[in-house]
């Protein structure tokens, strides 16, 4: 009887293991995530506008309907990358992800205030390249570091009104992903 | 053959409950660091890397792209105040006033995400969009019928979800705002 329990005890125990393990793989197994929803999709290291999520579909589940959306799927082992972004008139935002969905990084227009966003990003490697007295003289450069080689950058303008989806799909197209190839 | 039986017993026992359990807190949606507020609740290190590892699996599992931190603050609402779940062949209605914030949004999705097919093409209403009343507050009617005003149709579905997003906001940002917010009250005025 005992022995019965410490077997059924022990298969608890390691249930518990099963269960951590599987859900910290998860990351690592899942073929539905956003990057790999955007993998056929998108040119890498270019700025696509998304389609707008509709009843009939959408790329990814709650996609906000009120913004007008733009996606560069990055890889930084070719280079660094510089993000150009004009900003509309209502509001504007910059997500980075890493290729396993993690927001790591998000800054709005009015926190980058200026008429363009303009941001570097690259690996901690690149950024420990980039030659000190650079740094300094472009002050007010911005350097993200991405904790992946590959990611999204997610860049979303809102439409106040239906009316105004237009407005903002053209200040998304005007947005730049480019890749800086090592000096 | 009684080592063999008792460690397939526990093999088994670990299988159930160690796939059991993964099952279970992903498809429920556990995560570590919620805010609720009334029938609102949020994660905002969701959006952050501070993240945990069960919202981790979730994201991936679903397939989103959670909203970050320095971008804003998504409140997801299944029910309303008093508990009853969104069925989208009933009426409710979301009113008071929003936390400080920039802009807001509130959208109406079924629980996998998706919009909801309507007559009238309309899924959400933004803060600029909106009908207020004179002192600022507003009230969003969410029915399958048309309804004067703001009316934001839930396609007579089963279940619904409501997601209220901030953007640009101080909720969330620093830990312990609990209290910060005169959120929206959700009450339902009856079924069809």
């Amino acid at each position: 009887m005992i022995r019965a329990l410490l077997w059924i005890l022990s298969g608890i125990l390691l249930g518990g293991i099963v269960h951590l393990s599987t859900v910290l793989a998860m990351p690592q197994a899942a073929r539905q995530d956003a990057y790999s929803r955007l993998e056929p999709l998108t040119p890498v290291n270019t700025m696509v506008p998304l389609p707008a999520p509709t009843a009939d579909g959408a790329i990814m589940p709650f996609m906000d309907p009120a913004f007008a959306q733009a996606v560069c799927r990055y890889d930084l082992g070719g280079g660094s990358i510089k993000l150009m972004a004009p900003v509309s008139q209502a509001y504007t935002s910059v997500t980075f992800y890493t290729r396993k969905s993690v927001a790591y990084y998000a800054i709005n227009d009015r926190a980058a205030g200026r008429r363009t966003i303009e941001l570097d990003l690259m690996t901690p490697e690149q950024h420990a390249e980039v030659p000190e007295d650079e740094d300094v003289t472009a002050a007010d450069r911005l350097i993200i570091e991405s904790p992946s080689t590959r990611g999204l950058i997610v860049l979303r303008a809102l439409a106040p009104e239906p009316g105004l989806m237009p407005m903002a799909r053209r200040a998304l197209a005007a947005a730049k992903c480019q890749i800086q190839a090592v000096q | 053959m009684r080592l063999l039986l008792g460690s397939f017993c526990t093999f088994l026992v670990a299988a159930i409950v160690g796939l059991g359990a993964t099952w279970l807190t992903l498809t429920r949606g556990v995560a570590f660091g919620s805010l609720t507020i009334g029938a609102w609740t949020a994660w905002p290190k969701t959006g952050s890397v501070d993240i945990d590892p069960y919202a981790r699996a979730n994201i991936v599992r679903t397939g989103e792209l959670p909203t970050g931190m320095g971008d804003g603050v998504a409140f997801y609402a299944h029910t309303d105040d008093a508990g009853n779940n969104f069925d989208g062949r009933c009426t409710f209605v979301v009113s008071g006033m929003t936390p400080a914030a920039r802009y807001w949004t509130l959208a109406l999705y079924d629980p996998e995400g998706r919009l909801v097919a309507n007559t009238v093409d309309r899924h959400s209403f933004t803060s600029d969009e909106i009908v207020r009343n004179s002192d600022g507050s507003f009230a969003v009617t969410v029915a399958p019928l048309a309804r004067p005003g703001n009316w934001l149709p839930t396609g007579g579905i089963e279940q619904f979800v409501l997601v209220l997003r901030l953007y640009d906001t101080p909720i969330g940002v620093a830990t312990g705002t609990g209290k910060s917010g005169p959120m929206p009250s959700i009450v339902r005025k009856g079924c069809s």
